[in-house]
Formats: structure tokens, C-alpha cells, sequence
């Protein structure tokens, strides 16, 4: 079929009228270029984030301290895993290239969220991330839901979906510990004070600082700011925090009645931008142990691949058998 | 694709193909897009499929289809392919006047 082509012109007006319509854009739609390169670098991201995200959870599946726990522990962990597969699958929608991304992230040339660069000490921390990082997460994400590009939307509606199981699961094992010895609630303690404040910055820089942020909003791929998102996530943590009995390590936080919102301090962005440019606790060793995991599986990767082609190959002496 | 295996792809520079999945979430759906995974091979494919689509009795069937096997129509909204249906508006029930009082219409 010939149609006469549209000029460039003519394709941006379609795409922005997709958009002003609030409807989704399709991986074979007209995109501009910016479009397609920050939806890739933030999905990206995003899938890395889930991968390496596996790594401080999965230190305490074999301590895990009975058969429950380690039962739980272990599927967050294999559904993290599988938000990482959703969002590869989306950017190479995109037109990337998924060993490529793998590439890139374990030499470096492409980020993760900052907060898993921070260790677990105790067991504490594995309900400290289900309920304060995953909590980050929800409130992140499900505005993501609603994002312009279709199938990172539909991925983030299947990761919203699971992260609540992540999210529960945390705040129970937190609820159970505060119910046990005092050793086990100053345990609780000090894991809240270590990762309150890697939390908030979870939402990147302040808005004042976020340069990219109104064209991402003009393309509806972002629906909040990052300060927006960061008071939200304040506001619905400070009752869960009481109910738990546990203090929110800020002698700021405090509730603003004429704002009808709660006040917070200052957050420390030079230890963000130190854990981001590589200084973290633990960020060597987070990509280390990729790099191997992803090495040292290679010769899995060829293996199936050779018994896949040596398949082929028999099928096509033999045809018709072992066809289902 | 762009056959580049990545700073420290493997070795091979070669990836497993990409495989499309569809998923029956219940008898009497149909089999509903849900994403793509890489396999080597079509049984891979299912496995992983089961793993990554269906970790919670999303499904109680699955397809998988290799992407390069699929033949799509151009996305253009304004494609003319789907123009033959775009004036047949007698197609439609609501095209037909009946007066009201006629039952079972």
C-alpha cells in the first residue's frame, strides 16, 4: 500500500494531539526523538533498579528466621526479578536492546535508584525497605500508571499491583518485631533511622533542581513533581510510623495545620549526589556482583542456545515431529 | 536489533529471539497481549513465560509467538486500511429507526 508521507510537521501535531487527548502513545506511533531517548533512559533505570534491588533482600533469604519468612522473602525477591523483565520488555519496545542496556549497567555507563547502594545489617531492614523503599516506590509509581507511553504504563500497572504484597509484608514483619523483645524493637528502630532519609531522596533532586522535569510533565511520561510526590509519601508515612511506635529520625517533622500537610527538614543532597556518583556504602559491590551473576551465566546462555539451534536442526531432517 | 552485544555482552554478540506473550486469563477470555521475553527457544519461551506473566494465577493459558513472526498493520490512525468500515454506519443496530412500542427490538 502507498501513502503519500506525512511531513514532520504533520507528525508532531498527531502526536501532541495524542497526548493533549490524554491518550496513549504505541510503540509503532510517530515519537520525537527526546521522547523515545528519556523514556528509554528512565525505564532503563527503572529496570536496573529492580534487578540490583534484588540484592539486599536476597542476603537474608538463607538467615531468614523461620520457613514463613523466607518463604515471603523469597517470592518479593523473584518478583522483583520480574519487574525488572516487564520494564526490558517496555524499552525494547522502544527500540533498545536488552543485552546492550545489561551493558551498560554493569559497566557503569547507566544508574540506578540510589538506595540500593545502602547495606541490610539486620533483619530489621528487610521490613524497613518493604515498608519505607517500597512505600517510595508505590507512591512514585502509581502515578506512572497514567504515564503517555502505553507499555511502560501497563508495566507499572502489574508492578503497583505486587509491590503492595511488598509493602504489607514489610510493615507486618516490623509490626511483629515491635511486638517482640526490646533488642528486637531497637532493632526496628535503628533500621527506620538508617533508611528514613535514603528514602525521601528517592525522589530525586528537589524540583528547583530537576531540570528535565517540565518537559517530562509536558509529555505526561511524569504526572508530579518530585517535591509533590516527596510530601505525599511524608504525609502517608508519619500515622504508619505512630501506629508502629516507632520515631521518625527528623526533630522537624511536624504537623503544619495551615498547610494541612506535615513539615520536614532539610535533606542532606550532598550525600545523594556522593551515593549517586558512585561513593555509596555499597555500590562497588552491588555491580560486582552483577557483573558476575551475568558472566558467570554465559555459558548458560550459549548452552540453551546451541540445544535450541541442534532442535531446529533436527526438526527440519525429521518434520512433523515434536511439533505440538 | 542492533546485533551489538553490549560493552560486556556475551560473547557469542548473539541474544536469544524475541518471543510475544499472550495470556488466557480465565475460560471464556480470549488470549490478551501481555508482554515479550527472550528464550531460546519456544519451550524456554512458555517457561518463561509462566514465571514472569503468571506468578499469581494471572492465566490458565499461554501463547507465545516469536515477534518477527507477526504481521501488524501500519499504527497510523488515519491508516486508510481500516477506511472501508469508517461509512458503513448502516452496519450498526442504532443506523435502524423502529418505533418504541415494538417489543424484543
Amino acid at each position: 500500500m502507498t501513502t503519500t508521507e506525512p511531513d514532520r510537521s504533520e507528525l508532531e501535531r498527531q502526536f501532541e494531539d495524542t497526548i493533549g487527548r490524554d491518550q496513549r502513545i504505541e510503540p509503532r506511533d510517530w515519537m520525537p526523538d527526546g521522547y523515545r531517548s528519556t523514556l528509554v533512559r528512565q525505564i532503563a533505570q527503572h529496570a536496573h533498579s529492580e534487578i540490583i534491588g534484588m540484592q539486599p533482600e536476597a542476603n537474608w533469604i538463607t538467615r531468614a528466621p523461620s520457613l514463613r519468612r523466607k518463604a515471603i522473602l523469597l517470592a518479593k525477591v523473584q518478583d522483583e526479578a520480574g519487574h525488572g523483565l516487564y520494564l526490558y520488555s517496555a524499552t525494547e519496545s522502544l527500540g533498545a536492546d536488552r543485552s546492550e542496556l545489561t551493558g551498560k549497567l554493569i559497566s557503569g555507563k547507566q544508574k540506578y535508584s540510589s538506595i540500593f547502594n545502602y547495606p541490610t545489617l539486620t533483619f530489621a531492614d528487610v521490613g524497613v525497605i518493604g515498608w519505607l523503599v517500597d512505600g517510595a516506590a508505590i507512591c512514585n509509581q502509581v502515578p506512572l500508571c497514567r504515564c503517555s507511553y502505553g507499555p511502560y504504563a501497563r508495566a507499572m500497572i502489574r508492578i503497583c499491583k505486587e509491590e503492595s504484597f511488598h509493602q504489607r509484608q514489610g510493615y507486618e514483619l516490623l509490626m511483629t518485631m515491635m511486638h517482640g523483645t526490646q533488642g528486637q524493637r531497637r532493632m526496628v528502630q535503628e533500621a527506620t533511622d538508617r533508611w528514613w532519609w535514603p528514602s525521601l531522596m528517592m525522589f530525586g533532586p528537589p524540583d528547583a533542581d530537576s531540570p528535565n522535569t517540565a518537559q517530562s510533565m509536558a509529555w505526561k511520561i511524569k504526572r508530579h513533581t518530585n517535591d509533590e510526590l516527596r510530601q505525599r509519601f511524608v504525609d502517608m508515612t508519619v500515622p504508619q510510623a505512630e501506629a508502629l511506635g516507632v520515631t521518625l529520625p527528623d526533630p522537624h517533622l511536624r504537623w503544619n495545620a495551615e498547610r494541612g500537610r506535615y513539615d520536614f527538614g532539610e535533606i542532606d543532597w550532598t550525600e545523594f549526589t556522593a551515593v549517586i556518583k558512585g561513593n555509596g556504602p555499597c555500590n562497588a559491590q552491588r555491580v560486582a556482583q552483577r557483573r558476575r551473576a551475568h558472566e558467570e551465566g554465559s555459558w548458560v546462555r550459549e548452552a540453551a542456545a546451541a540445544h535450541a539451534e541442534k532442535q531446529r536442526a533436527l526438526r527440519q531432517v525429521r518434520p512433523g515431529e515434536g511439533a505440538a | 536489533m542492533s546485533g551489538q552485544a553490549g560493552d560486556r555482552g556475551d560473547a557469542s554478540g548473539a541474544q536469544w529471539p524475541l518471543y510475544e506473550v499472550f495470556v488466557r486469563s480465565k475460560r471464556g477470555l480470549n488470549h490478551v497481549h501481555v508482554g515479550s521475553l527472550r528464550a531460546a527457544d519456544e519451550r524456554m519461551a512458555l517457561h518463561h513465560a509462566r514465571d514472569v506473566y503468571t506468578r499469581r494465577n494471572e492465566g490458565v493459558s499461554i501463547w507465545v509467538v516469536a515477534a518477527a513472526d507477526i504481521t501488524a498493520s501500519s499504527p497510523d490512525e488515519k491508516d486508510p486500511f481500516f477506511a472501508p468500515s469508517g461509512d458503513k454506519v448502516y452496519r450498526h443496530p442504532t443506523f435502524y429507526d423502529i418505533p418504541d412500542d415494538v417489543p424484543h427490538m
